[in-house]
């Protein structure tokens, strides 16, 4: 169970965007986590509200954009979807691919209310 | 309202402190391996069974990450390597500012090997990159065949798979080949190797290839 500290690590983050004084401005957390991430969503946003708990950050919602595992193919040159982790290529079976998308772990937007704090 | 674009891993500050390990490992020339496994897959085991078979030949240290207890540093204490214990007190994994604690307790310099124990689990540990050169996760027969098909990502990080137990395998309804097939299916280019710690099957193969391993980057 890491995602508590994996909520932590995106509150900590959010807080060189915006100063802790003011996290009650904060709306909106967006991050992308892949399949093969390691990190389950519910229990992620569980662990969010959690930390964020008796904050001033106690509004904000966290977005959790989920990326499917993808893998490329380098004898056929496809890209598939499949069973994350895997790394066998659903259309010709060679085991010959690499991973495209379905291992992020990262915050990509937070939205603000009225100005635009200042950047650190 | 205003969005700010941020796109930034979540775990940067542990990969961050993960470079700096790397870089003052590589600056003592210390090979470094990151043992994983869930629970009871035999890695103290094999540790020690390693520690028997290489401690004249190279110059090993150990850090025991366990959720409590200093159990296993003590069982490793008992083969004269240093050995230091984190205790993570109901962390599940062990992080990369962790590991900067700890070999402070060490002398890198008088050293060719260091094993990092982590605490027994498939799922966790995959994430967070310690500084390791190489991880190296352990499963043994009793789990069943399809772990690295239910833990994927932790098969797919990992450079080297020992198939622990083997002795048991006369009881057990897994099969060796069954479970080897389902991890190079996540990770073609996994090593594997076949240990018994009560026999000492495959415990050779396996030193050996660590040996020369640490030796590389001794050179280097």
């Amino acid at each position: 169970m890491h995602e508590l500290s994996i909520a932590q690590g995106i509150v900590d983050i959010v807080g060189h965007y915006v100063p802790r004084a003011r996290f009650d401005t904060v709306r909106c957390v967006r991050v992308r986590v892949g399949d093969l991430a390691g990190v389950v969503p519910d229990s992620l946003a569980f662990c969010f509200t959690a930390v964020t708990a008796g904050t001033p950050m106690a509004e904000a919602l966290l977005e959790i954009e989920r990326v499917p595992y993808t893998i490329r193919c380098t004898d056929c040159t496809s890209e598939s979807t499949t069973e994350p982790g895997l790394a066998l290529c659903p259309r010709c079976g060679s085991i010959a691919t690499t991973i495209i998308a379905g291992t992020e772990l990262q915050v990509m937007t937070i939205d603000v209310d009225e100005e635009t704090p200042e950047h650190s | 309202m205003s969005v700010i674009t941020i796109e930034r891993k979540v775990l940067e500050k542990n990969d961050e402190i993960a470079r700096e390990n790397r870089a003052l490992f590589a600056d003592h020339g210390v090979y470094v391996i990151n043992m994983v496994s869930s629970p009871g897959a035999g890695k103290t085991s094999i540790l020690e069974r390693t520690l028997e078979r290489l401690r004249t030949t190279l110059r090993i240290a150990v850090i025991e990450g366990d959720v409590q207890t200093d159990l296993d540093a003590r069982r490793v204490a008992k083969y004269n390597v240093p050995a230091v214990q984190i205790v993570t007190r109901g962390g599940c994994h062990l992080e990369a500012n962790l590991i900067r604690d700890a070999i402070g307790n060490l002398d890198l310099k008088a050293c060719d090997l260091l094993v990092i124990e982590n605490v027994g689990n498939l799922v966790c540990p995959s994430n967070y990159d310690l500084g390791e050169a190489v991880k190296v996760v352990v499963a043994s027969t009793t789990e069943g065949d399809d772990k690295p098909l239910k833990y994927p990502s932790m098969f797919r990080n990992a450079s080297v798979l020992i198939i622990n137990k083997i002795d048991l395998l006369p009881y057990l309804q897994s099969n060796v080949a069954v479970l080897r097939e389902n991890a190079l299916k996540i990770n073609p280019s996994l090593t594997v190797f076949e240990t018994s710690c009560t026999t000492g099957a495959g415990m050779d193969a396996w030193c050996s290839w660590l040996t020369e391993n640490a030796r590389q980057k001794t050179a280097s």
